[in-house]
């Protein structure tokens, strides 16, 4: 086949270069000559070019066949890690639409364990290995990262932080069987609070439901009492995902108990056009709004809410949709936002000069490009430090080793984190302390609410104790169906 | 010399209209499906199963539904995605309602609802064509996703929207929900992908894929020759539809365990779209060319770095990958803008003639 190309090649330049030369030295063009030379040189193109790509092609296809069996290689033999080593996979996303949330997360969890391994030395001398994967928030990536590196490490993956609802959503019928317990720090499902039907996930200090329960608390505070509540008008501004969806019943269900109004407005992914949602604000006139936003829908709705003049003040964000990534584009006008939080936005405490110290050798500036200081880096720190004592709770029952998840997820049970153990760690008034036990995974925790002042996120509350009384029997509901549905028997606890 | 066929005389008429009437076609096929069944079950690892194989098949299936209508009956369509979210939450209200149905048999209703869907939302290919329809069948991607989504009924009245695949067995085993091994949806898919691969490559040979094509070709001169386009646009779209939401269903049951609206976006028609451009219009090889395609290399552009010992910040890497799978897309279209499949004519061309080419 080659040596054919190549003679007629040859052949057609010769031509070719004939033809050109007799039309140069006749310098005369007749139609016949110029259409003859024409097609002489296009066929001579086409066989170069074909001969080219073939070539290529070939050389392509045999790169990609390289490639394929390099990938069975590779899964195949799984590196040999060194035996005392907890792995902790990182499902992260700092590409994408939500990579303004994703990137301080993939910073605070890397940083709190370099943080932990430089000065401590590792978890009671065992050293935490990670590795980070990337999702872009997408479901479907997510749970292709999961299974990238659920059986990393000498004993596995020890916990998954998913940091988004859906990949939670996706992994918690996983998480049974590989073994692997989920720590979904005020995310995911809120129904895997009941830990009698999700023993593998776990979901404290505080859930979107009591969240949601909570806002209505301090709106009733704000407006003098639950009685004020009859009347007002309260709008809910939703990712219209799996995420977003998830505080609706339980605002429904507190609607129909106070008598307030409830505005359901959801705004597709990725929530950069909410022109139309905000429109229907106006209309609607909302005492309260209410945003479970995340990425760069968040930044959009508070720059909105600016535009159409709504009282800031009144423009209250879930626990995702209050970072400084979401106030900042929207500078002075975004004045007065609020959003709940369940940790300081401080970065004055112990834990975070001793960040400082042994992580960036004590450079703040570059620290400060790490996201270190914003409010979702300083959750990280709260969820990371949650990781490890969680396997730090386990290492007193199975002795200092590399754990595997089962026995991870024991500790996460027994999850006791006190007043005078946050003293220790240099998260005294940081976060609340948090006590998980068999049947309860939530805790059901308080929230604050934070406000932004043009420059920094202030506390301006005290802490908001979620209606447990509403919210309980709704997660006890909810976990009963899924049980049903998917044929689990509840254990007893 | 390895590729000829000379000497394979056909002496029967169902010899010389058998699918692949060149003996060493067969063998080729007949190993590759050997393979697949007996060789990367043992030796696959559960990510190369689950992250690879599965989406691969999956999208194969989608892929071929959408190449009988857009290949075959020339009706370009972009609610694929739509379509297999008709078959996913279809199964999931079915098998919630009656979990006693074999979980295959309800795979095969929730696929003749979607194709009843496709049915009415392909009423606009009797009057416009091309771009047109193609911005008609787009109404039909939004409409159905915004319906799941809004519709509580359709996900059973759970807080999230989300939809669980249920554990389902069939014959002892466990072939839905967490609990069923990989090898073994494998396995469930690879049989379904088969046998319907099978059912398209015979329905394009037969009466009725030749009136899509003649359809397609020149609507007006299959008309004259008696082929009503009313019926034959209509069927295309059933049956592309149907292809659509079994694929939409087993993604779901099979493959993810559980998903929610944005798991069928108009990101996923886009992706089935290009796979068929890619593998080639007109072909049911090159449905799952394209497929290994779009589902294959980018996770083997992540895996890459990692295998050749580099390391780089992640979120470089992914740009890079984004970039590198952009610029293959461009360059396959400009080698062969006919598809993947027409390439791989091309080399058996080549083949028949090695090594003595004239």
């Amino acid at each position: 086949m080659a040596d054919f190309e190549r003679e007629t090649a040859s052949l057609a330049l010769s031509i070719l270069v004939k033809r050109l030369i007799l039309i140069g030295e006749l310098e005369v063009i007749d139609a016949e000559h110029c259409h003859d030379s024409l097609l002489m040189y296009k066929t001579l193109i086409i066989t170069k070019m074909t001969g080219r790509y073939f070539k290529m092609l070939r050389n392509l296809i045999l790169i990609l066949l390289g490639g394929v069996l390099g990938v069975t290689g590779v899964v195949a033999t799984t590196p040999v890690v060194e035996a005392d080593e907890q792995f902790i996979p990182m499902l992260v996303y700092r590409t994408g639409p939500y990579a303004p949330s994703g990137i301080p997360v993939a910073n605070g969890f890397r940083d709190y364990y370099t943080m932990i391994n430089n000065r401590d030395g590792g978890i009671n001398g065992v050293k935490i290995t990670f590795e980070e994967c990337e999702t872009e928030y997408n479901t479907k990536l997510g749970v292709e990262c999961y299974e990238k590196l659920k059986n990393k490490g000498s004993t596995g993956a020890s916990l998954v932080n998913p940091f988004s609802t859906g990949i939670t959503y996706q992994l918690i019928p996983k998480a049974s069987v590989d073994e692997v317990p989920i720590l979904s720090m005020g995310y995911g499902r809120t129904a895997a609070a009941d830990g009698r039907v999700f023993k593998w996930v776990f979901n404290f200090p505080t859930t979107y439901w009591s969240q949601a329960s909570a806002f209505i608390r301090y709106v009733a505070q704000q407006e003098g009492g639950e009685a004020n509540l009859k009347g007002k008008k309260i709008a809910h501004v939703y990712h219209n995902s799996a995420y977003g969806k998830e505080a609706n019943p339980t605002l429904q269900a507190l609607a129909k108990k106070y008598g307030y109004e409830l505005v359901l407005l959801a705004v597709d992914h990725p929530g950069q056009e909410q022109k139309a949602t905000w429109l229907q604000i106006r209309r609607a006139k909302p005492d309260w709004i209410f945003m479970s936003g995340w990425g760069v829908m968040n930044q959009v709705a508070i720059k909105e809410a600016a535009s159409i003049r709504y009282p800031m003040d009144h423009f209250v964000g879930n626990w995702w949709s209050g970072s400084d990534a979401d106030v900042v584009p929207a500078a002075a006008s975004a004045n007065g936002y609020k959003s709940a939080t369940f940790h300081s936005p401080k970065s004055d405490f112990p834990v975070h000069s001793d960040i400082i110290k042994h992580v960036y050798d004590g450079d703040m500036s570059k620290a400060k490009k790490n996201s270190f200081g914003e409010v979702l880096y300083n959750r990280t720190i709260v969820n990371a430090m949650f990781a490890v004592e969680a396997i730090r709770t386990a290492q007193g029952k199975y002795g200092n080793r590399a754990l595997t998840g089962a026995e991870v997820r024991w500790g996460l049970e027994n999850l006791n984190i006190t007043k005078n153990r946050l003293k220790e760690m240099g998260m005294e008034g940081f976060t609340k302390p948090v006590k998980v036990s068999c049947s309860d995974h939530e805790t059901g925790g308080p929230i604050i609410i934070q406000q932004w002042n043009g420059s920094k996120w202030n506390i301006v509350s005290d802490w908001v104790a979620p209606i447990r009384e509403v919210v309980r029997p709704m997660v006890e509901k909810a976990a009963a169906a899924y049980a049903t549905e998917n044929g689990i028997k509840p254990r007893s606890c | 010399m390895l590729y000829r066929e000379t000497g394979q005389f056909k002496i029967s008429y169902a010899a010389d209209q058998s699918v692949f009437p060149i003996s060493q076609d067969r063998w080729f096929v007949s190993v590759v499906i050997a393979v697949a069944f007996f060789v990367v079950p043992v030796l696959a690892s559960e990510y190369l199963l689950q992250a690879v194989m599965i989406p691969l098949l999956i999208f194969s299936l989608a892929a071929i539904g959408l190449n009988l209508l857009v290949g075959y009956a020339g009706q370009l369509s972009l609610g694929t995605g739509g379509f297999m979210a008709v078959g996913a939450y279809m199964t999931y209200k079915l098998t919630t309602a009656f979990p006693d149905i074999n979980i295959i048999i309800v795979f095969l209703l929730a696929g003749l609802i979607a194709a009843f869907v496709g049915l009415i939302f392909g009423i606009p290919s009797l009057r416009i064509k091309g771009f047109y329809l193609a911005v008609a069948t787009l109404a039909s991607q939004f409409f159905l996703l915004w319906m799941f989504n809004k519709v509580a009924w359709f996900y059973n009245y759970n807080s999230s929207g989300t939809i669980t695949a249920p554990p389902r067995e069939m014959f002892g085993v466990i072939i839905t929900g967490p609990m069923a091994s990989a090898e073994i949806r494998y396995l469930v898919t690879l049989c379904i992908v088969i046998i319907f691969a099978f059912i398209a490559k015979n329905l394009v040979r037969g009466r009725l894929g030749r009136s899509w094509m003649a359809v397609r070709d020149m609507d007006i001169a299959a008309e004259i020759i008696g082929i009503r386009p009313f019926q034959t646009k209509l069927i295309a779209f059933a049956v592309s539809s149907f292809y659509c939401g079994l694929s939409g269903a087993m993604m779901v049951f099979l493959w993810l365990g559980s998903a929610e609206t944005e798991a069928f976006s108009i990101n996923e028609s886009f992706n089935v779209l290009f796979m068929i451009i890619i593998g080639g219009l007109g072909s049911i090889l090159g449905s799952f060319l394209g497929a290994t395609f779009i589902v294959g290399l980018p996770i083997l552009l992540t895996n890459a770095p990692q295998m050749v010992g580099l390391s780089m910040p992640i979120d470089m890497q992914k740009h890079i990958e984004i970039m590198l799978f952009g610029s293959l897309i461009i360059f396959f279209l400009i080698v062969e803008p006919h598809g993947l499949a027409r390439l791989w004519q091309i080399l058996k061309e080549k083949l028949r003639l090695w090594p003595f080419p004239y």
